[in-house]
């Protein structure tokens, strides 16, 4: 579960990116964060993997407290979280198979379950025929999967995506929806972070608006962008 | 729930092979680290080995090293041996040992051999004196001890190696203060090498630190193979200079051995354990530091 309490942050160049921001998300939801650039997006996900602390009131991560955690404890809070990216950032000189793999190893498992475990996974997001490929070899959509797999195969009870679809064209845009979808539908609690109005509307979830670092809309349905959002 | 976690071994063999492969993957910059780091050992040992060689001659003449000091022909031998205890009373002398004027006529017969005909006719008017063989707590003190002896009164003349041993001590003052300076200013850039070599790794593979530290690797973790490098580094460094060190000592002393029959060199065998774990020590120290150091003031994590 993941609570914000009344959560301000201000950067150090004076940019007030949240401000007095209150939302709870349930385990097992799937919730779109939508708003213009600018609109602090992008710190909610730095709050919620603890890249950046909160400046006033309270960010809950499962049972982490990201305000007061100590560094030492932030690795085990990052691993009930997967994230994706916009850019996928996978290690162009290791295949799909250890991209994957390495980040299994990275948290201390066996090497026999980590076989096991990546292959299942690669399955799961369609790209199990591309294990060996480096990415360079792969499609826009098929190396954001590897990513979705690598966000996945740690089994985090959330998976964070930051404009997941950013890069790809509309039909692969779809894909990767559709399978945060089955994810979620898994059990997992997806959070997809985006400024395509279409997608959002599309799939009837539950939406988080920002505009200017405050919640404008928090509600199931689609997203309708104010004045301010169109600017 | 039990938790499963990979063994420390499968940990370690995982560190080991990251550390080889980032070693491999800058294969010209971790080739020319190594050659300055060893290059820098090297020179530190070179200066050991001398000042370490020096130590021993100084030892040996401090064995052998004695004054002879000479008493007045006008004193009786009574008062010539009463002098003893005037002797022993001066400070740095171990023991005096009393050489009447006739055994030390014999023993320079005996050190003539053949030749001895021309001096044995002088036996009856022995133009020798009486003497004492002093030997010295310290030889550092060489020089103090003999202007002490030569005060007393009955002594009338010595003779001793004050010079040579004067010039040896001096020249293990000057090769230990080289040898000191050596160890800081080319400890300095070993480490900054390492660190270079280790800061090169950390920014070629810093999306993947990125990602590691997104999954919820821990610090220890992602920092291990880095410095699994730099003693990958130091260490390749140290094993190299052991080998090298070897083979020009065995050259050079040989060549020593070959051209005087003064200068005695004492054999690789007789340090080379030593030597090996100073190296190690040394390489472990300066691959552990260099990466430790660069880790912590770039990898914010």
């Amino acid at each position: 579960m993941i609570r914000f309490v009344n959560v301000g942050k201000t950067y150090l160049n004076g940019t007030k990116a949240l401000k007095d921001v209150t939302f709870d998300i349930e385990d097992g939801e799937f919730v779109f964060i939508v708003g213009p650039s600018g609109a602090g997006k992008s710190t909610i996900i730095k709050l919620i993997t603890a890249q950046e602390k909160p400046e006033s009131g309270s960010v809950y991560v499962d049972k982490f407290n990201v305000g007061k955690i100590p560094d030492r404890k932030v690795p085990y809070l990052r691993r009930s979280v997967g994230v994706v990216f916009q850019d996928f950032r996978l290690i162009q000189n290791k295949t799909v198979y250890e991209n994957v793999a390495f980040v299994m190893r990275a948290v201390g498992e066996p090497p026999r379950f980590i076989k096991k475990r990546v292959r299942y996974v690669l399955e799961l997001v369609g790209i199990k025929h591309k294990a060996d490929n480096m990415p360079s070899q792969l499609s826009g959509g098929e190396q954001q999967r590897v990513a979705i797999a690598r966000a996945l195969v740690n089994n985090p009870g959330t998976i964070v995506a930051d404009e997941p679809t950013g890069n790809l064209d509309p039909a692969r845009s779809l894909e990767i929806m559709a399978l945060l979808n089955e994810i979620n539908k898994r059990g997992t609690t997806v959070i997809v972070v985006t400024h395509e109005v279409g997608i959002v509307n599309r799939f009837r979830k539950r939406v988080l608006a920002i505009e200017n670092g405050v919640i404008v809309q928090d509600g199931e349905g689609g997203y309708y962008e104010s004045e301010e959002g169109r600017k | 729930m039990k938790k499963r976690r990979a063994s420390p071994f499968t940990e370690f063999k995982y560190f080991l092979s990251e550390g080889v492969l980032s070693v491999l993957t800058h294969g010209l910059m971790s080739f020319a680290a190594i050659t300055v780091i060893a290059a820098c050992l090297l020179i530190t040992a070179t200066f050991m080995l001398v000042s370490y060689n020096i130590d021993v001659q100084i030892g040996k003449l401090q064995n052998r090293d004695q004054i002879v000091v000479y008493i007045d022909e006008e004193l009786s031998r009574d008062d010539g041996l009463a002098l003893e205890s005037k002797i022993l009373a001066v400070d740095n002398v171990q023991s005096a040992e009393f050489v009447t004027k006739e055994e030390f006529f014999d023993a320079f017969v005996a050190q003539l051999g053949d030749d001895a005909d021309v001096v044995e006719s002088m036996r009856d008017d022995n133009p020798l004196r009486d003497s004492f063989r002093v030997y010295m707590k310290d030889i550092d003190k060489h020089a103090e001890t003999l202007k002490a002896l030569e005060a007393i009164d009955g002594i009338a003349d010595s003779n001793s190696d004050v010079e040579l041993s004067e010039r040896l001590v001096q020249l293990r003052s000057v090769v230990r203060t080289v040898c000191y300076s050596l160890i800081i200013l080319l400890g300095a850039v070993s480490l900054f090498i390492i660190s270079n070599t280790v800061k090169l790794a950390l920014f070629a593979r810093r999306e993947e630190i990125q990602i590691m530290k997104m999954v919820g690797a821990t610090n220890a973790f992602i920092r291990a193979p880095f410095v699994v490098e730099g003693l990958i580094l130091g260490v390749t460094a140290s094993v190299f200079v052991f080998s090298a060190q070897w083979i020009i000592y065995n050259y050079v002393t040989k060549r020593i051995a070959a051209g005087s029959n003064v200068l005695e060199t004492v054999p690789f065998e007789a340090f080379r354990y030593p030597l090996a774990l100073w190296l190690l020590v040394a390489g472990v120290a300066l691959g552990l530091l260099g990466s430790v150091f660069t880790i912590r003031r770039y990898m914010k994590v």
